[in-house]
């Protein structure tokens, strides 16, 4: 935990830095017509240098009491993230109705070893209720691949 | 003013199109709030771009009962389930659980959403009378003002949210960073872009709620394993009305926990200290605390009647002030700006007819709301028990389409993305989410106040105390700011142990 402390208030420490930076480069002080467009993120800027710079103190002085994540937690959080990981980048390639067709089905196969009738069901019926519901009824576009040009949506 | 505006209100709110919104919005927002990943705040954020095409009374008579639902729906998760599906429902689960596990599960329930509506209606009721008079104060704010009462939202946060104080302040910090990131609109510049054209558009608070309390929040429930576990429990209108015989009893309980809610809700991140501060009244004023834990009634009614007057609460502000008083009345507001209405005490002059049937559709709602839910309580609670290898990935796949629906662009699914995993860190690290969200929401209006009374002062920062309103404001927030300070100080003094904090705002 005093690992993990350390590591995201430096992060934040360095962020902070990087938003100084750029706040500068605009110009912190006072404009012809009020206060420049770096004035209120210098502010911000420091005070999270400033900020982070005390977290980082108060978690020094403090015993490592017990881990961030245990490996027994690590490994059901990954198997929720990769999986979530590749949705995204197979949404990019194949559109989001395909991507979530593969993932529902591959998720349900590999974490719950339904039968193929029910993983075929419901990867198929699934992405096809949310094509429905947004596409048709509520307008709202989502990214398209391969698949939906070939059937001319 | 008041009564005939109401009327107006409740003809608005009762036409059949925006009756059917409410049941639909109740409907959707209890499942939303039984599902593990899913709650008030980034359930509405899923919903908001589907609204974009509707009349805006509508739209937000929808998110609201969406609100109301997950209220309820969180209920069913703490009192079954024994997961708290929003931080204030902690409280709940201290006596739903065991109650639920000693086949009273229905009884549990009932109280619950019973204490909600009531808790609720409170302060519905109030909101009523108050927001008028408070719209007709703050009509008189100028910016010096505005900017001074989000300084006090943010330093409540700081000062009583509990937990590390300075946590808190890296979290409003960075919600306010990335608010700024993008086009200045004032000067025109780009600021924090380094070059990307991803980094222009800036981030958008709806991607960051449903990363950070959508995903986050299911990748921290995983942790003790890939599986919900719940209670069985038998729910039928006899149940009903035998502990509705029995609720009556509690009848200080319920008006305790309404004052306390209303009071700590209407101030930001009010409602988790509620819930908590009203269980801990009940248990000390009950002639059998020591039963408290094991399975009492009175300690489901305490923190959802407190839980749910807050929740309403949190409304007041953000219709009045446009300062919003959680995460999800802070997705309403940006919803509002989208709409194209200006949030903030303007909003009762020129839009009465949106207002007023908000406020008639929150009486309407939770009448709605809590009649469905107890009738479909099975039908909610089945839910739980669809296997988690569905319910996850649909539920991420819903998070994407929500966040893909703001913009239509790519990039925003993957900010989800890295937004869930802030989100899991930071949690575990106790930074609060609620007040990053409100400053990403808030961050320009904020930025727009504190340039406008600087110009209007010629760049003084005595404005802020000179003027009468704005001066006692920035007094109390600056009390806040430092209470973490002096209250060790203050308790040593006195001789009296630093406490610390059990109660902690997510």
């Amino acid at each position: 935990m005093r690992t993990a402390d350390l590591v995201t208030a430096s992060f934040l420490m360095v962020l902070g830095g990087v938003v100084v930076f750029d706040a500068v480069g605009l110009g912190i002080g006072w404009g012809t017509d009020g206060p420049k467009s770096g004035f209120f993120p210098f502010s911000l800027g420091v005070l999270m240098i400033a900020a982070c710079a005390v977290i980082v103190m108060q978690a020094a002085r403090r015993a490592a009491a017990r881990p961030f994540v245990t490996r027994a937690q690590l490994g059901p959080v990954l198997k929720v993230l990769w999986p979530a990981v590749a949705l995204v980048a197979l949404t990019q390639w194949l559109g989001l109705y395909v991507a979530a067709a593969f993932y529902t089905g591959f998720y349900m196969r590999w974490i719950g070893r339904h039968s193929w009738l029910a993983v075929l069901a419901v990867a198929i019926l699934f992405p096809l209720a949310t094509f429905f519901v947004f596409e048709k009824w509520f307008l709202v576009p989502m990214p398209k691949g391969p698949l939906e040009a070939w059937l001319g949506q | 003013m008041g009564i005939e505006n109401l009327f107006l209100g409740f003809q608005i709110a009762i036409s059949p199109y925006n009756l059917f919104v409410a049941v639909i919005g109740i409907t959707l927002g209890t499942i939303i709030g039984v599902l593990p990943g899913l709650g008030g705040a980034n359930g509405v954020a899923i919903l908001l771009p589907l609204t974009f095409t509707m009349p805006p009374t509508s739209a937000i008579i929808l998110l609201t009962s969406l609100y109301w639902g997950a209220l309820f729906g969180g209920a069913i998760t703490s009192i079954l389930f024994n997961i708290p599906g929003e931080p204030w429902s902690v409280a709940t689960t201290f006596d739903g659980y065991p109650l639920a596990r000693q086949g009273m599960g229905g009884q549990a329930l009932t109280a619950a959403f019973t204490s909600s509506f009531v808790g609720a209606l409170f302060s519905i009721v109030l909101i009523t009378f108050f927001a008028p008079l408070l719209a007709e104060i703050a009509l008189k704010f100028g910016p010096p003002e505005f900017f001074a009462i989000q300084l006090l939202t943010f330093s409540s946060f700081v000062g009583l949210g509990g937990g590390n104080p300075l946590k808190s302040l890296v979290s409003i910090l960075l919600g306010f960073i990335l608010a700024a990131v993008g086009l200045d609109i004032v000067t025109g510049q780009l600021r924090m872009t380094f070059g990307f054209v991803d980094l222009m558009k800036g981030f958008d608070f709806i991607v960051a709620v449903i990363g950070l309390f959508g995903v986050g929040e299911i990748l921290l429930s995983v942790e003790e394993g890939l599986s919900f576990k719940g209670v069985r429990t038998g729910m039928n209108l006899k149940v009903v009305f035998d502990t509705w015989r029995i609720l009556p009893r509690y009848a200080r309980t319920f008006v305790r926990g309404s004052f306390i809610g209303f009071w700590m809700g209407f101030k930001p991140g009010g409602a988790t200290p509620a819930s908590f501060m009203s269980y801990a009244f009940a248990k000390r004023f009950s002639r059998n605390p020591e039963r408290f834990g094991k399975g009492e009634l009175e300690g489901v009614v305490a923190p959802e009647t407190a839980a749910h007057a807050a929740g309403v609460a949190a409304m007041l502000p953000m219709l009045t002030l446009g300062i919003p008083g959680s995460p999800t009345a802070a997705v309403m507001l940006g919803g509002l700006i989208i709409w194209g209405l200006q949030p903030g005490p303007l909003l009762f002059k020129e839009k009465p007819d949106f207002v007023w049937g908000l406020i008639a559709s929150m009486y309407t709602g939770n009448v709605i709301g809590v009649l469905m839910v107890l009738a479909f309580v099975p039908f909610f609670a089945a839910i739980l028990r669809i296997p988690f290898a569905i319910l996850t990935p649909v539920i991420v796949v819903v998070c994407a389409v929500g966040s893909y629906a703001v913009h239509n662009s790519m990039i925003d699914i993957w900010y989800m993305v890295i937004f869930g995993v802030v989100g899991y860190v930071f949690k575990k690290l106790d930074y609060p989410l609620a007040p990053l969200v409100l400053a990403l929401v808030l961050g320009d209006l904020a930025e727009n106040a504190l340039r406008q009374s600087l110009i209007m002062s010629q760049g003084s920062l005595a404005i802020f105390v000179t003027r009468p309103i704005a001066g006692v404001i920035s007094a109390v927030a600056v009390l806040f700011f430092v209470l973490p300070v002096l209250t060790p100080w203050w308790r040593r003094l006195r001789g009296v142990p630093a406490i610390p904090r059990a109660t902690r705002e997510i």
